[in-house]
């Protein structure tokens, strides 16, 4: 009976432990509504058990536990899952269905008018920061290589960004937010000057032509944004020499990997150059350019960061030039510049989703500038009538730039950002003319500006960015409200278009002030329709678009001073881009095609009426190609830039009105440059050292450029305006120690 | 003899009505035991995706193991490198290969927190490193390329005995092009001292960290 009992016991016990071992099956298929999601891990919250979906989004599996548990599906892109489910005796079947997470992998940007040069977005940079400087045509400098993008105009005759029918005044350039002034070396007649700053200090660039956001201001056409690069990967030091410059440098990473600081000197002597490849210029003093620059930068926490770049820079030059006005004689021109700048950027979480972002730069800038006559055995004249070819330009500008933003994620990849920004800029310029006698000038500005802006993601394919910017300026005492608006729509995987609206003020240019008469803000309105397409290392975009510019500045020549008087011009730009990148076809080569139509009026400064600027050409386009052979470890680089004829025009005055007394296009512009970077040491483990050796050539066909006519005070002779020397021939070797800089060092020097 | 056998039964059945309450040790170490091996055999990337997700389900439940976020990363980085296979190597794929990257990163990190200056850890965080910089070698490889050299120089001082670390940089230097420093004898030669320290290796336990020796194998074999 006991043992009975016993059995019954056992009995029993037996039959509850097949049911528990019972293994339930739990299974079901994973949809994001459309299709199939594939590859999302399923699993029993807690438990070791789960599964995989298949390419169906079907997924099964058997459990052996018993009771209330979650059921949690993941997968990339998409927000976890959760369900609670009861497991019992019974298999248990499920449909689940994953919601898509705005994420910034898979969300639309919005790109209108945009190019980033950034790694940060893989699916948007269209260009790589390292594209920037080792396109051939670009020298080294920021600026050349977004000549190759659409939208720039080819022109050699002076420095700056040429966009969409704008004026190189029109574009401004940020680091880290805040505004540069003095971007460019000191202009000097006729030849172009370099950017100022080292491509290499930046880890993204944005180059907007158009429609750009709320934050940035003052720029009727163009925004050029570059962030500065954070901690170095490692301390290292490094020397470069080439034909005309010898710089040495370093840059030191605290062992703790939180701080580091650095410094780069360099001393740039064209002497050589110009002795060898023979100037349209005739110089008693060669350029030489003096420059130091010093850094610092500390994590102030985990994801803050304050930056510090200080640059000092000395330049001078003097040449002379046959004269136009005057045969037999020679025009004089000297410049000497000294230019202090300085940038503290800092960023910090502050917790709760919110960001800051605060800025400050200082510039001091002074130019000495002279001009004046010589015969032809060198000594200084004044010729009768032409007395004022002598003169004496001191100018010095302290300019003072800060700005603050507040940022707030919201939902997802949603954010509000809100800010302002204070400009101070004062001038003063002492103008000497032949007699000795000083005119000086001084203009004080204040620009207050308020802005805010929002990112809104209503889905991973549609997302919109609205802001609005209110200044007022001192100078003109007056206000502005400047709305902007972008939205973007995601076609398919990797293809979106995107549509931009903005209106932009700006200033009358200080150049032209101070002036007796009441002016306003000059304004732009954009309006840009893209189509972009990014998919497996190619990319496509076109852009259409149509600015308008109202109350243009309109000028006078009073007393050796051009006046801005008054705010009646006006004009506009339309036109249609295209570029093509492609990686993927050949291996190991990469290039880009990009093409630009534009057609664009304007009545502004003397104009008498609205014609095409000299600075517009209606089709230009670029082709780069970049082959890296590795058998011989060269990087071969080509780039061809053409520009259709420019329009040139001489303007007179009458004694009551400008008139054109001459008018007319240059020839094309054509320009192949090429350039050859040998890496020996590259993809060694871990050398000590890095050399680099470069050779690039300017024009290398050697074909006739002409950038425009330069004419006779009277306007009776006429003169090309053309680069200095045919071609130009570039030799350098860069070294760098403790760590792998290759490219870095290859650009330095370009 | 009745008594013995019905204990055996009722000992035996409660095994089986209360499985969570057994020691969690065992059960933790059977499902790692039958997991474990594949790391040396699967080369699939789904495969290993769905391995990964296993060993992640085991770590998501223990919470305080280190081993299974660690095969959990190591089988999804392995599944990035089957991506690689046949494409154009200075080309880049980021975009195929970030998701596996990224999510081995975030695994490992969770690895490392429960078990800070591991030896094993750090091979494949150098793993890691790799494999995003093939994706976007000409951008990244003055970032990733120093990392992947720092993880692995790091891995080797924490334990200069790990077989894995001579067996990384063995297969670097047997698949790099030589233009580039590659050199397939000595990569020949550093395999051979891999499977050297394989041999006198001693894994901690049956589901600790012993891949690889097969792979070192293969390769000085003049197999790919």
């Amino acid at each position: 009976m006991r043992l009975r009992r016993k059995a019954l016991v056992v009995l029993i016990l037996l039959a509850f432990a097949g049911f528990a071992n019972a293994q339930v099956t739990i299974s079901g298929r994973v949809t994001d509504k459309k299709k199939p999601v594939a590859g999302a891990s399923v699993s029993l919250k807690d438990t070791y058990d789960g599964a995989t979906t298949d390419s169906s989004g079907r997924f099964s599996f058997k459990t052996m536990e018993k009771g209330e548990f979650t059921l949690l599906v993941t997968y990339v892109n998409y927000k976890p899952y959760e369900q609670k489910i009861t497991v019992d005796k019974n298999p248990v079947d499920i449909d689940i269905i994953l919601k898509e997470e705005i994420t910034e992998l898979s969300a639309v940007t919005v790109s209108a008018g945009t190019f980033e040069a950034s790694d940060r977005k893989r699916s948007t940079a269209v260009l790589d920061p390292i594209d920037i400087v080792t396109t051939a045509s670009a020298n080294g400098d920021i600026t050349g290589a977004l000549k190759t993008l659409p939208g720039t105009q080819q022109v050699g005759e002076s420095e700056g960004l040429y966009v969409r029918g704008g004026t190189a005044a029109e574009t401004k350039t940020f680091i880290d937010g805040t505004l540069v002034n003095n971007f460019f070396y000191s202009s000097v007649p006729n030849i172009a000057q370099f950017s100022r700053f080292s491509p290499f200090i930046f880890k993204g660039t944005v180059f907007s032509t158009g429609g750009y956001s709320a934050l940035y201001g003052q720029a009727l056409s163009s925004a050029l944004i570059l962030e500065s690069i954070d901690l170095p990967d490692r301390s290292s030091a490094n020397v470069g020499i080439s034909v005309l410059s010898l710089d040495a440098g370093y840059q030191n990473l605290a062992k703790d990997k939180k701080s580091s600081w650095g410094f780069d000197c360099s001393y740039t002597n064209l002497g050589l150059a110009f002795a060898v490849i023979k100037q349209k210029q005739d110089y008693s003093t060669v350029p030489i350019i003096h420059n130091l620059d010093a850094n610092f930068r500390i994590k102030t926490s985990r994801t803050g960061m304050l930056k510090y770049y200080g640059y000092f820079s000395n330049s001078k030059q003097a040449f002379t030039t046959p004269s136009i006005d005057s045969l037999g004689y020679k025009d004089k021109f000297s410049l000497n510049n000294t230019n202090l700048y300085h940038n503290l950027a800092w960023r910090e979480n502050l917790g709760l989703r919110w960001k800051l972002n605060a800025g400050f730069s200082y510039t001091n800038n002074k130019d000495d500038i002279s001009g004046g006559m010589q015969d032809d055995k060198k000594n200084d004249v004044v010729l009768a009538g032409l007395e004022f070819k002598k003169f004496g330009l001191n100018r010095k500008g302290n300019y003072f730039n800060g700005k603050l933003v507040f940022e707030r994620r919201l939902k997802g990849l949603s954010a509000i950002r809100f800010g302002s920004e204070y400009n101070y800029s004062n001038d003063k310029i002492i103008y000497t003319s032949f007699n000795g006698q000083s005119y000086p000038g001084s203009l004080t500005e204040h620009i207050n500006a308020l802005f805010a802006e929002s990112d809104i993601y209503l889905t991973n394919a549609l997302a919109a960015k609205i802001g609005g910017r209110f200044e007022y300026s001192s100078v003109l005492k007056k206000t502005n409200f400047a709305p902007r608006i972008s939205v973007a729509y995601k076609l398919a995987k990797g293809t979106q278009a995107s549509l931009a609206y903005g209106i932009f003020y700006q200033n009358p240019e200080t150049r032209y002030l101070p002036s007796p008469y009441a002016l306003t803000f000059m304004k732009a309105t954009h309006y840009i329709a893209q189509f972009q397409r990014v998919v497996n290392q190619q990319s496509f975009r076109a852009e259409i678009f149509y600015k308008k510019y109202d109350n243009l500045e309109k000028t006078m020549t009073t007393t050796a001073q051009e006046t801005a008087i008054n705010n009646n011009g006006f004009g506009d730009a339309k036109g249609i881009e295209f570029f093509w990148r492609d990686k993927k076809t050949i291996k190991n080569l990469d290039y880009w095609i990009s093409y630009s139509y534009l057609d664009t009026k304007r009545d502004f400064l003397n104009f008498p009426y609205a014609i095409t600027p000299n600075f517009a050409a209606k089709h230009t386009s670029s082709l780069v190609v970049k082959k890296f052979v590795q058998k011989i470890k060269m990087n071969l680089n080509v780039a061809y830039n053409y520009a259709s004829g420019r329009p040139y025009y001489n303007i007179g005055f009458d004694g009551t009105n400008y008139k054109f007394t001459d008018l007319g296009k240059i020839p094309d512009y054509h320009n192949v440059s090429f350039a050859i970077n040998y890496l020996p040491f590259i993809g060694k483990q871990n050398p000590k050292a890095f050399a680099v050796y470069v050779l690039s050539v300017s024009n290398i066909f050697n074909i006739k450029q002409t950038y425009g006519y330069q004419y006779s005070y009277d306007g009776s002779r006429k003169e090309a305006i053309t680069p200095t020397s045919r071609m130009f021939v570039y030799i350098g070797v860069f070294l760098s120690f403790g760590i792998n800089r290759s490219d870095e060092v290859i650009n330095n020097g370009l | 003899m009745k008594k013995t056998v019905f204990i055996l039964i009722v000992s035996l059945v409660s095994v089986a009505v209360f499985p969570q309450s057994s020691p969690p040790g065992e059960k933790y170490t059977k499902a790692m035991e039958k997991l474990v091996p594949s790391i040396d055999t699967l080369w699939n990337g789904d495969g290993l995706r769905d391995l990964s997700n296993s060993f992640e389900r085991i770590a998501d439940a223990e919470k305080t193991q280190w081993l299974p976020y660690y095969y959990a990363a190591l089988a999804r980085v392995n599944a990035g490198y089957t991506l690689l296979n046949g494409s154009n190597a200075m080309g880049g794929n980021a975009d195929k290969t970030d998701p596996d990257a990224k999510k081995a990163e975030e695994l490992l990190n969770k690895a490392e927190e429960l078990s800070k200056d591991n030896s094993e850890i750090f091979v494949v965080r150098k793993m890691i490193a790799i494999l995003y910089l093939v994706g976007d070698p000409m951008n990244r490889y003055m970032t990733y390329g120093p990392a992947a050299s720092q993880a692995l120089e790091t891995a080797r001082k924490l334990n200069p005995e790990n077989p894995r670390v001579y067996l990384q940089e063995g297969l670097d230097k047997y698949t790099t092009p030589e233009q580039y420093g590659g050199n397939k004898e000595e990569g020949k030669k550093i395999l051979e001292e891999a499977i050297k320290k394989y041999e006198a290796f001693k894994p901690e336990s049956s589901i600790h960290p012993n891949w690889g020796l097969n792979l070192a194998k293969r390769f000085i074999a003049g197999g790919q």
